[in-house]
């Protein structure tokens, strides 16, 4: 077994951006595609941490610090506008969010 | 003072009277509108009372109806005008300037005498630039007209008549239209007559003295249409002014012609070119200068009343009596002998024209003589007169005594504005009563009137001793005995002769002398003229007497040759003066006395005639009238010409015109505004079209277009934000992929 | 070393089946429990490159908070009905096809570049030894990016705002 290099923290986290990227344009629950984008957020965070390591700087990790808490603040307001939703539309169904059609 | 230098001041001095009155007259009479219907000077019989209330009722007791006047403050004028305080100015101002100019002419006529060469050209400045033109001959010419004024022996004669019997007139009038509304208006128009009549006679080129032409027209109609209230006076001015340009449009045309043909109009240089061997006389047939003094000729009938174009000086009368006696006796009438008297070299041409000239004044003498026979207004027996006796002179100048012309025109100027004047006088003295049939045996009541117009009758009658058996004795020896007459021209003066002594002694017998058959209301007016009026009468009486001496005939060769002085006063200007001297000795004496005392007989046959008519027997003329209704009838109405002219001309004129105009008017007017409608909604359609199709379809192809091409982008806007982040990836991935390539 | 890849392998193998699990379970519970699995392998893979501060933050923050917080979500928006319908919306196979092109192409970089991934030294001044990451961290984060640390301070201050405006009943 070859060593893990940085290279291998690239491809698992350009792996996991994707598999969130497929989670965000396929699912039609709101939900999960918020849940989706945590994941592409952590992928980034992965990175940042990967290459702060290789890098020996503390810079990443500051980096990833402020992604965690815009994912934070994402998240909650993400949510709220959930539940606004869900209280006006009576579903989380993304395929059914169009007003804004032509 | 050069008096010879300063002959431009003479027309001018007039002008000045007019333009005064034009701008302070209003101030000096504050009284313009004539509002008298009758005659000036006179009461208005038919006025109750001297009422002077100024309401509008009055106007209805006017005898003569016209329309309101726009001036309802002057009902009877005369009655109610206080006279200004000023008036005596317009006394002072108009005479005055008249008065100035004749002692200018005068003046000037004597160092003209003094001079050996009796000619003098005062040119104040050129008036019509240079332009050059082609003659009829292929020569180049300049037309050039300068505003000059040329004294020789004919104008001398003719500015001392002008200015004379204009003054005279002038003072007459102060009396004459003393009581009269439009006094200022009267005198200035006087003046201006007095200056355009003498820049018609100063003249030194045909175009200058057409100015005058034309000016003297137009104040001959002004003035005929003084009491413009009444609808006959309007009319006549009218007609006065409408047959003289008649007559005009044939003197322009001449006059151009003549430009045409010499290349010059000024009477000098006119005169040398044509009495040059260059031109001989036409003879043979019609050439240029033919129709030349035939166009001229058809001027001067127009404005000294020859046949044709006669007919506007008996409705003349219309005017005021001293605008008659100035203009029409003494005056304007005379300015047609005056030009082609001015034009002798012309006529000497010209015989084809000479003797038309002449027979048209033979024949207009004896046709307004036989008018004049059966008249009944005393202005018209004069008007009818005076067409008469420029018969006279036309015929004189036909025959060539071009000299003798002017002579009677001197002469008939005297006497004519005596019987004008005072017959002027009898009618104030009648209080407006013009007619003959209600006058008679006024001879006692109005004396000085009676000697007056005596004189004058007297002298046109042609008895010796007084003026116009001078003057009119030589025109019908001249008839008789000139190369270019011939015995029926005699005859028919001879004639007409008759026939003037009659109807002016018929005149005098029924006015001055028999029974009274005046109205008893007028009768208790009569009175004589104040002294303004008879003052002038007087002198004209004695000019009368005195003014034939100085032609007397070469027969009577007990008095010397200063009793032809005027002969040899205007033998320059005539070149057949030595002509005629020349043919004078091919007729015998004795022929020459037989006609005179033809001419005295007849003088005196006409007037005893008279008296046995209407004096000693006068019921003969009521039988002679019975026995010949229709010639009399025909008499009467001038032999119906007026009539012919109307069906002619008037009719004529108005009805085709109006048939043309009318047709005009629908065919091409109102197609025109047919057209321009018709071609308004034409655009208008081919507008709507544009608007709809290609403007609207611009917009709409834009809007559609949009649409089109939006469509797609529609299409992809789904609302579903899934979607729209399905494009971010495949943008990415483009991105991305511009990398792997590269 | 070879415990490093043992354990590397593991944690990839948590954080990706985590991820896959999360995407494509019918019930958002079971979705966020798997999500939660996944960022756990996530914080092990922190603590295996030396970012202990990360790690803890991670646990306590990530899980611990917003995991939390979607389970309270989810709790309280009844998703029982989503859960019996249609789950993929219509798009999903050409969204498949777009991001493995995507992942296509990342793999194509990334096999291109990796020797450049080799850093011999580190390139930056290094940090007295004696130090730990949180200090390290603590040191950083209050000195060089004390501005963005306020910033987030107030960016969070907004969020919370945000979030209550959103939930509430009636604004």
């Amino acid at each position: 077994m070859h060593p893990i290099t940085t290279v291998h923290y690239l491809a698992l986290s350009a792996a996991l951006l994707l598999i969130g990227t497929v989670g965000v344009l396929t699912r039609r629950n709101v939900v999960i595609i918020l849940m989706s984008i945590e994941l592409i957020l952590n992928a980034v965070n992965i990175n940042l941490i990967a290459f702060s390591h290789a890098l020996q700087n503390v810079n990443g990790q500051i980096f990833a610090i402020f992604v965690i808490t815009d994912a934070v603040a994402e998240a909650a307001v993400g949510l709220g506008i959930l539940i606004a939703l869900f209280r006006n539309k009576e579903t989380v169904q993304a395929d059914e969010i169009d007003l804004l059609k032509w | 003072m050069n008096f010879l230098e300063t002959i431009w001041l003479i027309p001018l001095f007039p002008l000045l009277g007019a333009a005064l009155m034009l701008i302070f007259g209003r101030v000096l009479d504050p009284q313009p509108v004539s509002a008298v219907a009758i005659a000036p000077g006179v009461e208005p019989i038919f006025e109750h009372g001297h009422d002077h209330s100024h309401t509008h009722d009055h106007n209805h007791t006017h005898d003569h109806d016209h329309p309101h006047t726009h001036d309802h403050s002057h009902d009877h004028g005369h009655d109610h005008h206080h006279h200004s305080p000023l008036k005596f100015l317009i006394n002072l101002i108009c005479p005055g300037m008249v008065l100035l100019s004749f002692i200018f002419s005068a003046g000037a006529v004597w160092q003209l005498s003094q001079q050996a060469h009796r000619v003098h050209e005062v040119v104040n400045f050129t008036w019509i630039a240079g332009l050059p033109f082609h003659m009829s001959n292929g020569q180049l010419a300049t037309f050039q007209m300068d505003w000059g004024f040329l004294l020789d022996p004919l104008s001398s004669v003719m500015i001392l008549v002008v200015t004379g019997i204009g003054f005279l007139i002038h003072v007459y009038s102060t009396g004459y239209m003393a009581h009269d509304n439009g006094y200022y208006r009267f005198f200035g128009y006087l003046n201006l007559f007095v200056f355009f009549m003498l820049m018609l006679v100063l003249a030194n080129n045909y175009v200058l003295l057409f100015v005058g032409w034309e000016g003297v027209g137009l104040c001959s109609y002004l003035l005929i249409g003084f009491y413009f209230q009444k609808k006959s006076a309007g009319d006549a001015g009218k007609k006065a002014f409408i047959v003289n340009r008649v007559g005009d449009a044939g003197f322009i045309i001449g006059m151009l012609m003549l430009l045409s043909t010499l290349g010059t109009l000024k009477f000098t240089e006119v005169n040398a070119v044509l009495r040059t061997a260059a031109f001989t006389p036409e003879v043979a047939g019609i050439g240029a200068l033919t129709v030349i003094t035939l166009c001229m000729f058809f001027g001067a009938t127009g404005k000294s009343a020859q046949f044709p174009l006669y007919v506007w000086l008996p409705d003349a009368m219309e005017g005021p009596t001293p605008v008659s006696a100035l203009i029409h006796a003494a005056t304007m009438v005379t300015a047609g002998v005056y030009m082609i008297a001015r034009s002798s070299a012309l006529f000497e041409l010209t015989p084809i024209t000479s003797t038309v000239v002449a027979s048209i004044g033979a024949f207009t003498a004896i046709l307004a003589a036989s008018i004049a026979l059966v008249q009944t207004d005393i202005k018209r027996v004069l008007a009818y007169s005076t067409v008469s006796q420029l018969g006279y002179m036309f015929l004189a100048l036909g025959v060539g005594a071009y000299w003798v012309a002017v002579f009677h025109l001197m002469t008939h100027a005297f006497f004519k504005a005596l019987l004008f004047l005072g017959s002027g006088s009898v009618i104030h003295a009648m209080s407006g009563q013009q007619d003959m049939r209600c006058m008679g045996g006024l001879k006692d009541k109005i004396p000085v009137t009676f000697r007056t117009m005596w004189i004058g009758s007297v002298a046109i009658a042609g008895i010796p001793g007084l003026a116009g058996f001078f003057s009119k004795d030589e025109i019908l020896w001249q008839a008789y005995s000139s190369p270019k007459g011939a015995t029926l021209l005699w005859a028919v003066g001879l004639a007409t002769a008759l026939m003037t002594a009659f109807y002016m002694w018929r005149m005098m017998y029924l006015t001055f002398y028999g029974p009274s058959r005046v109205a008893p209301e007028v009768a208790s007016h009569v009175h004589e003229s104040p002294v303004s009026m008879t003052g002038p009468l007087t002198v004209l009486a004695i000019g009368s007497i005195f003014a034939g001496w100085l032609g007397v005939p070469k027969l009577w060769t007990a008095f010397g040759e200063n009793f032809r002085g005027f002969e040899h006063w205007l033998e320059p200007v005539f070149a057949t003066a030595a002509v005629e001297a020349a043919k004078e000795g091919e007729h015998s004496a004795s022929i020459e006395w037989t006609l005179m005392f033809t001419s005295i007989g007849i003088a005196i046959a006409g007037i005893l005639i008279a008296r046995y008519f209407y004096l000693v027997k006068p019921h003969i003329p009521v039988r002679i009238c019975a026995m010949f209704p229709r010639g009399h009838r025909t008499l009467s109405n001038k032999w119906y010409l007026d009539e012919i002219y109307d069906f002619l001309f008037v009719n004529g004129l108005c009805k085709g015109g109006g048939l043309l105009l009318g047709s005009f008017d629908r065919r091409i007017v109102d197609g025109g505004v047919n057209g321009a409608g018709w071609f308004t909604r034409f655009m208008a359609t081919l507008s709507a079209w544009w608007d709809t199709w290609v403007i609207d379809g611009a917009v709409r192809l834009g809007s559609f277009l949009v649409k089109m091409l939006s469509y797609p982008m529609c299409i992809l806007q789904s609302g579903r934000v899934q979607g729209y982040a399905f494009f971010v990836v495949i943008g990415v991935l483009v991105f991305f992929g511009y990398y792997v390539v590269r | 070393m070879l415990t490093d890849t043992i354990l590397f392998y593991i944690f990839a193998l948590l954080v990706l089946g985590g991820a896959v699990l999360t995407i494509t379970r019918n019930s958002a519970m079971h979705a966020a429990i798997s999500l939660i699995v996944s960022l756990l392998g996530v914080a092990g893979l922190y603590l295996m490159q030396s970012a202990e501060f990360l790690f803890a933050v991670q646990i306590v923050l990530y899980v611990g908070g917003i995991m939390v917080l979607f389970l309270f979500v989810i709790m309280l928006v009844n998703l029982d009905q989503a859960a019996k319908e249609r789950q993929f919306n219509r798009q999903w196979m050409i969204a498949l096809i777009a991001v493995l092109a995507v992942g296509a192409q990342v793999a194509y970089f990334i096999y291109r570049g990796q020797d450049s991934f080799h850093f011999a030294a580190p390139l930056i001044a290094g940090v007295p030894a004696g130090m730990g990451n949180t200090e390290q961290i603590a040191d950083s984060l209050f000195g060089e990016y004390l501005l963005p640390f306020e910033i987030a301070s107030v960016l969070l201050l907004v969020a919370v705002v945000g979030s209550v405006v959103m939930a509430k009943k009636r604004i």
